[in-house]
C-alpha cells in the first residue's frame, strides 16, 4: 500500500457501474498539472487507467493556473481533481485547496500523484487532500481509491 | 570440432533445456525483441568482425569512438546539482574548482526553465530544484572566482539559450575571448521538450526551431569551442519510449537538426563535430549496451551517407548518459544504489563519454547531499576499483551482445523509417506520431509491472511492510529568496530601461528578418540588461508560447 490515503484501496471498492447508477452519469475526473513542471508520463498513464475503468477524464495541458482548475472543476462538474506533480509543484496544492473551498467545491475530492517527500505529505493532508499517490502505486490501487472517494463524497 | 559434433551437442542441449523449462518460456526485452536462451556462432561469428566492429576509433565504430576509449580517458562525471541562489551555487562550485574540477554544470530553477523571472511566479516554487539565474549579474555571481577560460561549462539551457547569452556577456566583461569559452548547451533539443519534457519547452515549435539554428550558426562563428547541440533521448525514454524507440527518435532528431543546418548553408563538417547526445540508461542491461553500440554505428553511417562528412570528428557519436530515474523505487530506497550501479555499468560498456548517476533518493525528492555523494562514489568505484576500464569494449564478440546489437540496430532503423515516412522528426512530432508511440509504450510497460511480468523488487515482489521515511531537502528560506527578489528589483532600476527596450525591439524585429540572427540579438539584449523573463516573454509575443500537444 503506497497511497497515504484517508480512503484506501480494497477489493470491495465501488465499481464504476455502481457510481454511474448513483450519479446518473459516468464518474468524471479532471487530470491536470499546476505550477511549472511539465513531466506527463504519470498523468497520461493515470488518465488511461481511469478511462479504461469507465470513468470520464478531462485532461489538460500542464501549467494550469489555480483559478483555471477551480473553474474547470465547476464547469465540468467533476467528482475528483487529480494533480500530477514531479518537480515540487505539490507545494502549491494548499493554495488550490483554499480556492476549492472558496468555490464551495468541498465535495470534490482532490488527489495528488507524483514525487511528494514524506515530510510534506501531512501539509497536503491537513489542507484537505484526500489521497497522495507515490511512485509504485498500481493501476488497481489508483482506480479503486478514486472510485471509493467518489462514492464517499457524492453519496446522498 | 566437426559440424556433426556441433549438431549433436546442440541437439542434446536442446532436449535437456526443453525438459527443464516450461513450454511457454518466451522472453522479450523492453524494445520488444525476443531474447533467446542461448546465442551461438549461428547467430554471430567472428567473420563479421570488420563489418560489425572494426577497431576502436575507426569505422564502423562498433568498439567506441576513440582509439584508447576508457583505458585512456574514462568519462566525465557530470552530476547535476540544484542549488537555490547564485551565491549558494558559487560557493559549491568554488569548492569543486578548488578541488581540481575542470567541468561544471548549471541547473536553473524551474521558473527559469519556464522562461520567467523570479518576480513572475509563486515564491513557494523558487529555487526548489535549481538556481535562480535571471540576469547577467546572477551569472556573474554564479561564476565569481571561476576561471571561465579553463572550465568546461554545461548549461541546462533550452531554446532561446539565455544562459549561454549570460555566460558570453560575463566572459566579455572579464575580457575573456569567446574562443576560450568551452562547454555545451545541454537541453538545446527543443523537439524532445515538445514531445516529452514540456517544462523546458518555451517557444512554439517553429520559433524554437528558428532560434535553435540561429544559435548553432552563432556558436560556430563566434564561440568555436562551444557544443551548441545536445540531442536528447533521455526525456523520451523517461517518458515511456522503449530503448530502441528512444534511440530512433534521437537519431531522427539529430537528422532533422543537421538537415536544418545544411539548409541554412552550413557545411556538415563545421557543425557535426560539435553534435553531442544525451541518453537514459535503463536497468535492462544488455539491451542498453546494444542500444548504445547500435546507435553509434547508425549515426556514423548517417553522417557519411547522408551528409558526406569527411572529418572523422563528425562521425564520432559523443554521448552523455544518465541512469534512469524511472527504474528507481520509492520502496526500500537504498536498493536504488544497486540499480544505479547496474545501469552505470551498462552505460560504461556501451562506451559513454560522460555520465550522471542518480542519487538513490531521486524518486522521493530532489537528491540530498548524502545520496549525491554515494552516486559519485559509485562512479569512482566502478572506474577505479572494479577493473571495468582495462579492456576496451569488453563485451565485444559475445554471441549474444553482437546479435542483440544487430537486432537493436534493425529495430532502431525500423522506427527511424516510420519517422522518415511521416516527413521527418519535425513533422512526426507536430502530428503527434511520436507522442502516441511513447504513450503506448509507457502503458505497455506499466501493464508489465502491474501483471508482475516485469519484476520490481519491493513493489511487486519481495514487498516489505516498511514505510521508509524520506525527507525533502530544506526548502529555500523566505528571506533568502526575498533577497534575490530585491536584487532583481535593484538590477532593473540600475540599468538603462531605454537601452533594454531598444534591444528587445531589435530582438522582435529579428524574428521577422530571416537574414538576422535571433541569438545574436539575445546576446545584445542581455548585455543591455534584459532578463531571462523579458527575452522569453518578448519572443513568446512574437513567435508564440510553447505549448505541448495535449495527448492522453
Amino acid at each position: 500500500m503506497t497511497a497515504s490515503a484517508t480512503a484506501t484501496a480494497s477489493d470491495d471498492s465501488a465499481s464504476t457501474e455502481q457510481l454511474k447508477a448513483m450519479l446518473g452519469r459516468p464518474p468524471r475526473v479532471l487530470v491536470t498539472k499546476i505550477g511549472l513542471d511539465g513531466h506527463d508520463r504519470g498523468s497520461r498513464l493515470v488518465a488511461g487507467f481511469l478511462r479504461d475503468a469507465g470513468m470520464e477524464v478531462i485532461y489538460t495541458a500542464p501549467w494550469q493556473a489555480i483559478e483555471t482548475v477551480v473553474n474547470q472543476a465547476m464547469e465540468e462538474d467533476v467528482d475528483v481533481v487529480g494533480i500530477s506533480s514531479l518537480a515540487t509543484d505539490h507545494l502549491l496544492v494548499p493554495k488550490l485547496m483554499d480556492a476549492m473551498r472558496a468555490a464551495n467545491l468541498d465535495d470534490v475530492a482532490v488527489v495528488v500523484g507524483g514525487i511528494v517527500p514524506d515530510n510534506e505529505v501531512p501539509a497536503l493532508n491537513d489542507a484537505g487532500v484526500a489521497a497522495v499517490f507515490h511512485p509504485g502505486s498500481s493501476r488497481q490501487e489508483i482506480v479503486s481509491t478514486i472510485a471509493n472517494l467518489i462514492a464517499e463524497r457524492r453519496a446522498g | 570440432m566437426t559440424d556433426q559434433e556441433y549438431s549433436q551437442a546442440k541437439q542434446k542441449w536442446e532436449q535437456a533445456f526443453e525438459a527443464s523449462m516450461p513450454a511457454d518460456d518466451k522472453r522479450f526485452n523492453r524494445s520488444g525483441i525476443e531474447v533467446k536462451p542461448i546465442y551461438t556462432p549461428e547467430d554471430w561469428n567472428a567473420e563479421r568482425y570488420m563489418d560489425d566492429l572494426g577497431f576502436p576509433g575507426q569505422a564502423p565504430w562498433g568498439r567506441g569512438i576513440y582509439p584508447s576509449m576508457h583505458r585512456g580517458r574514462t568519462w566525465s562525471q557530470r552530476q547535476l546539482i540544484g542549488l537555490a541562489t547564485p551565491e549558494e551555487y558559487n560557493e559549491r562550485m568554488r569548492k569543486i574548482v578548488d578541488a581540481g574540477a575542470t567541468a561544471l554544470s548549471l541547473i536553473p530553477c524551474n521558473s527559469v526553465y519556464r522562461g520567467y523571472d523570479i518576480d513572475e511566479v509563486d515564491p513557494v516554487l523558487l529555487g526548489t530544484c535549481g538556481t535562480t539565474v535571471n540576469t547577467v549579474e546572477d551569472m556573474d555571481i554564479c561564476l565569481d572566482g571561476v576561471p571561465i577560460e579553463k572550465t568546461s561549462i554545461a548549461l541546462n539551457d533550452p531554446s532561446p539559450f539565455t544562459l549561454l547569452a549570460f555566460l558570453l556577456a560575463v566572459a566579455k566583461r572579464r575580457g575573456i575571448g569567446w574562443d576560450k569559452v568551452t562547454g555545451t548547451s545541454n537541453q538545446s533539443d527543443f523537439i524532445s521538450h515538445f514531445v516529452a519534457n514540456h517544462m523546458f519547452f518555451r517557444l512554439a515549435l517553429d520559433g524554437a526551431r528558428r532560434v535553435f539554428v540561429d544559435h548553432v550558426a552563432f556558436a560556430n562563428q563566434n564561440v568555436p569551442n562551444w557544443n551548441p547541440v545536445s540531442v536528447v533521448g533521455q526525456h523520451m525514454q523517461q517518458g515511456g519510449a522503449t530503448p530502441a524507440e528512444a534511440m530512433a527518435f534521437t537519431l531522427s532528431t539529430a537528422i532533422q537538426f543537421a538537415d536544418d543546418c545544411v539548409e541554412r548553408g552550413m557545411d556538415p563538417d563545421t557543425f557535426l563535430p560539435r553534435f553531442t547526445f544525451f541518453f537514459d540508461i535503463s536497468i535492462s542491461f544488455f539491451e542498453e549496451v546494444a542500444k548504445f553500440r547500435a546507435g553509434r554505428r547508425i549515426w556514423a553511417k548517417v553522417v557519411k551517407e547522408r551528409y558526406g562528412a569527411k572529418d572523422e570528428r563528425s562521425h564520432r557519436f559523443k554521448f552523455h548518459a544518465q541512469t534512469s530515474g524511472v527504474d528507481l523505487t520509492r520502496q526500500q530506497p537504498l536498493n536504488n544504489i544497486a540499480r544505479v550501479t547496474a545501469q552505470a555499468i551498462a552505460g560504461i560498456f556501451g562506451g559513454l563519454q560522460s555520465m550522471h548517476t542518480d542519487g538513490y533518493d531521486e524518486v522521493l525528492s530532489t537528491p540530498t547531499e548524502a545520496a549525491a555523494k554515494i552516486a559519485v562514489a559509485t562512479q569512482n568505484i566502478l572506474r577505479d576499483e572494479a577493473h571495468l576500464v582495462d579492456v576496451i569494449d569488453p563485451l565485444a564478440g559475445s554471441f549474444y551482445v553482437e546479435t542483440m546489437t544487430n537486432e537493436m540496430e534493425a529495430k532502431i532503423e525500423e522506427v527511424m523509417a516510420k519517422v522518415a515516412n511521416a516527413g521527418g522528426m519535425f513533422e512526426a512530432v507536430r502530428k503527434g506520431l511520436v507522442q502516441g508511440i511513447i504513450g503506448e509504450s509507457a502503458m505497455k510497460f506499466q501493464d508489465r509491472i502491474d501483471t508482475g511480468e516485469q519484476t520490481l523488487v519491493g513493489v511487486n515482489r519481495y514487498v516489505e511492510e516498511e514505510e521508509g521515511s524520506v525527507q525533502s531537502l530544506p526548502r529555500p528560506e523566505t528571506e533568502v529568496m526575498q533577497r534575490q527578489l530585491d536584487r532583481l528589483a535593484r538590477f532593473k532600476t540600475e540599468r538603462s530601461n531605454g537601452e533594454v527596450e531598444k534591444a528587445l525591439d531589435a530582438l522582435a524585429r529579428a524574428t521577422e528578418d530571416e537574414g538576422d540572427n535571433i541569438f545574436g540579438r539575445i546576446v545584445e539584449a542581455v548585455e543591455a540588461g534584459a532578463t531571462n523573463g523579458e527575452i522569453c516573454g518578448r519572443l513568446r509575443q512574437e513567435m508564440g508560447f510553447g505549448n505541448p500537444l495535449v495527448a492522453a
